[in-house]
């Protein structure tokens, strides 16, 4: 329930919010390449990351024609199939998604939302970038060196990810954690850039309370990021010595094809320990901003504020804090004492509990709303779904009694993505429908949007509702082939064909989207500054696409929140942030240029 | 992995305990006219200027890199294999000239403030010479313990040892490049006023990096 008047007749001069100076390339090369404007350097990063994440998407289709028709594609053979395994996870979670909603959205949406003309660290930002981009050129790289790249998995356990045997053991891996290393460099500077600007140019009247969760989420995914990445970049820079130099650090005495190798007494459990000290609150890095976005667009199209914004933001503050303590989660299975695992299954339990205030505020946001059946809103509803689903199986692994039978089955496989990929993805698929008109200036197509929604969540459940089952019946994940294993049925054989049929489909709906995205850039219909009726102030800029300093002459200023839609006694619907109470009052237009005072 | 425990349990308390104390007392419903008067509705929430607020943010993510270097160091050191190497006495030298050198960069800090040039140009010039001179003085103990035999790989402790200095004076070689910068602009006669904030900047880092330099050689020296 909003509130609309308090001591609206005064018009209080602005103290003065001090002008950043903007760096204004005249090349085409410092326009498009090597820009400082954090929208451009948002959409390259995008793009990129699209790009890479393409390459992962097809990499999944090669592995369901093995696991669906085992033996039938020759080219498929064991070392090139964990090869996909490892990089089909490492680009989806680290190149795609980490890039795509902290160095896209996070890029894009972090100046506008808070109104400030451009991140504090320009040139850092574009340097973040290409850091970036270089990483990625190096991961591709190590898929052409001799050996190819890494198949030890996405985790890179070592000691099995340096011994030869494992695909990738020369230079694949080195490469793998070099570009690591790399997008970890890349990204703290991109990260100190997102930090410092929402904590330091808001503009005048945006307080911390009145940002949208959109930015909260992409706030703390990103300290959470700058905490946790080094983690791994400690693993990263150990693991290339002992694959380099020969120093053991992860690496046990072992014999390996009948060769006892030079290493002696290091600690694989070590490595484990580094890598979910990093592992786990990345998954909450890639889930906060989505929790973030999905909470916006539910109450923009539902026309109703946010339930409980306050809780909100408190959740998502304590589920960042908790993502630190929870990592041993990922490592039941490595003989620790069982003490331990009690502590950690109980921090796991623990921090279901703010999630599950998240849902229920995004499932109370919808209640009595006045929904409009989107495309964006469709991926939103969506999510919800998908994220219960694949939440309420991290309960059943998070004990260690009923993880220790599941771990490494495709009840795993299926958890988590359902929870981490699939529910991410479908925020990251509204937040496109949603913010393409402010990027382009016009809108994606409704009717193609709509059958890209359908296909692809009724897709994706075909392909991970039996994944449970399969689970169940104890097929492992990551084997190239489950033929002959005595105690997998026949049918477990069929299901699996059935995953691969809806998985193709799925693939296959999603040049749809980008047709749509190609088409919709050149013939879609005009969107103007604010097709969705929203408050938040990247939907008041003078210009669509917004220009360079975003703002034009002067700086919005902010007096409500984000969420004050169907306000009592307003006159539309919405009420953008930098309306004064004085103009609603009156019943004037809240359009926020109109009786501006000179 | 208690270090690091600590301390990201330590900095997501004071993040934390901050955040929420923006959010107790709010209304964040309720829209107001009077902006701009009141201190609640200014754009920034600390009083600190983003060049100095990054670096400290900067910092966090070191201290953390480092405290997870510590944490791996004494989870590895508890393994049968671990042999502790002697710390070349020159490290207590290298200390000295590491102390030696913040004070100076201190130094010149003060004087930008005063804006006496010629006294903020020598103090910088001294800081990075004794910066310079810590780094030789490290690869010269390097040498030492390569000489007695004690190589990167054939050891655990030796491997951290190698690792752990190499990677702070990597850090201290970030440093140089900004110092480097800071002297080339001081030196091609830039307004001193101008120049404050990297001075104070790369004061602030080397004070860091002192810091850090001590745990890690307290850590050494203890097992």
């Amino acid at each position: 329930m909003s509130t609309v008047a308090h001591d609206a007749d005064e018009f209080v001069a602005p103290a003065e919010v001090p002008e950043m100076e903007l760096y204004h390339p005249k090349t085409w090369l410092g326009k498009y390449v090597f820009s400082q404007d954090a929208k451009v350097i948002a959409v390259q990063y995008a793009c990129t990351a699209i790009a890479i994440g393409l390459v992962a998407l097809a990499m999944s289709m090669l592995m369901r024609l093995q696991l669906g028709f085992p033996g039938s594609f020759s080219f498929i053979d064991p070392s090139i199939y964990l090869q996909l395994v490892t990089m089909h996870g490492m680009i989806m979670v680290i190149y795609l998604l980490t890039a795509l909603f902290l160095g896209g959205f996070g890029n894009y949406l972090i100046p506008l939302m808070v109104g400030a003309r451009d991140m504090v660290f320009p040139y850092v930002n574009m340097v973040s970038f290409h850091v970036y981009f270089v990483a990625v050129l190096v991961l591709v790289a190590s898929m052409f060196v001799p050996g190819g790249s890494t198949g030890a998995g996405w985790t890179l356990y070592p000691p099995q990810a340096i011994l030869p045997g494992t695909p990738g053991s020369d230079l694949g891996i080195v490469l793998m954690l070099v570009s690591l290393a790399l997008f970890i460099i890349g990204f703290t500077m991109g990260g100190l850039n997102y930090v410092v600007t929402v904590l330091q140019a808001r503009t005048r009247g945006m307080t911390l309370m009145r940002m949208p969760l959109t930015v909260w989420g992409i706030f703390m995914a990103t300290v959470l990021a700058l905490l946790a990445f080094p983690a791994l970049f400690v693993s990263a820079i150990m693991m290339i010595l002992d694959e380099t130099i020969g120093t053991s650090f992860f690496m046990p005495a072992i014999v390996s094809m009948g060769q006892q190798l030079e290493y002696a007494g290091g600690s694989p459990v070590l490595f484990q320990h580094l890598f979910w000290f990093f592992g786990h609150p990345e998954v909450y890095i890639v889930a906060l901003p989505a929790f973030g976005i999905v909470s916006d667009l539910l109450a923009v199209h539902a026309r109703k504020a946010i339930f409980g914004y306050r809780m909100m933001v408190w959740a998502i503050i304590i589920i960042g804090a908790l993502s630190f303590v929870v990592w041993a989660h990922h490592m039941y299975v490595s003989g620790m004492n069982p003490y331990f695992g009690f502590f950690f299954a109980t921090t796991t339990l623990i921090i279901a509990v703010p999630t599950a205030i998240k849902v229920y505020n995004w499932v109370l946001t919808l209640w009595r709303g006045n929904i409009r059946l989107t495309v964006p809103m469709l991926f939103a509803i969506g999510f919800i779904f998908t994220f219960i689903n694949g939440g309420l199986t991290g309960l059943f692994l998070g004990n260690v009694t009923i993880d220790l039978p599941l771990s490494d089955t495709m009840f795993v496989v299926a958890h988590f993505h359902m929870v981490m990929a699939v529910s991410p993805v479908l925020v990251v698929f509204g937040a496109i429908y949603h913010w393409y008109p402010k990027v382009t200036g016009r809108m994606l197509d409704d009717t193609l949007g709509k059958f890209h929604f359908w296909v692809t969540f009724l897709g994706t459940y075909a392909i991970y509702y039996p994944m449970h089952y399969l689970g169940f019946l104890g097929v492992p994940r990551r084997y190239y082939s489950i033929e002959g294993i005595d105690f997998i049925p026949e049918s477990a054989m069929s299901l699996n064909a059935g995953i691969s049929i809806a998985a193709f489909i799925v693939g296959a709906v999603q040049l749809v989207f980008f047709y749509n995205m190609f088409v919709s850039y050149y013939r879609g219909r005009e969107a103007g500054g604010n097709p969705w009726e929203a408050t938040t102030l990247e939907w008041q800029t003078p210009d669509t696409p917004p220009k360079h300093g975003n703002f034009g002459k002067d700086l919005p200023l902010v007096y409500r929140w984000a969420y004050d839609y169907s306000v009592p006694g307003a006159e539309l619907d919405y009420i953008p942030q930098n309306v004064p109470p004085s103009r609603v009052e009156k019943g004037e237009s809240v359009d926020p240029d109109e009786g501006k005072p000179a | 992995m208690h270090v690091t425990l600590l301390f990201i349990a330590a900095l997501m308390a004071v993040v934390a305990w901050w955040l929420l104390r923006q959010s107790i007392n709010t209304r964040p419903w309720e829209a107001h006219a009077h902006y701009g008067t009141s201190e609640d509705f200014s754009g920034r929430s600390l009083p600190l200027p983003d060049a100095k607020l990054g670096l400290f943010v900067f910092l966090a993510v070191i201290a953390s890199l480092f405290a997870l270097f510590i944490s791996a160091y004494t989870m590895r050191m508890e393994l049968g294999d671990w042999r502790p190497l002697p710390d070349p006495n020159l490290l207590w030298f290298n200390t000295g000239l590491l102390v030696l050198s913040s004070i100076a960069l201190q130094w010149a800090h003060i004087s930008t403030g005063r804006e006496q040039v010629k006294s903020a140009r020598n103090a910088l010039f001294v800081g990075g010479f004794f910066a310079l001179a810590f780094m030789v003085g490290q690869s010269l103990a390097w040498q030492q313990l390569v000489e007695a035999g004690y190589f990167v790989h054939t050891n655990p402790a030796n491997s951290f040892f190698y690792l752990i200095t190499g990677l702070h004076a990597l850090h201290l070689l970030g440093g140089l490049v900004a110092w480097g910068r800071t002297m080339v602009k001081l030196l091609s006669g830039y307004d001193i006023a101008r120049l404050r904030m990297s001075v104070e900047l790369c004061a602030v880092y080397w004070h860091f990096l002192l810091v850090i330099w001590v745990i890690l050689f307290g850590l050494l020296l203890s097992t």
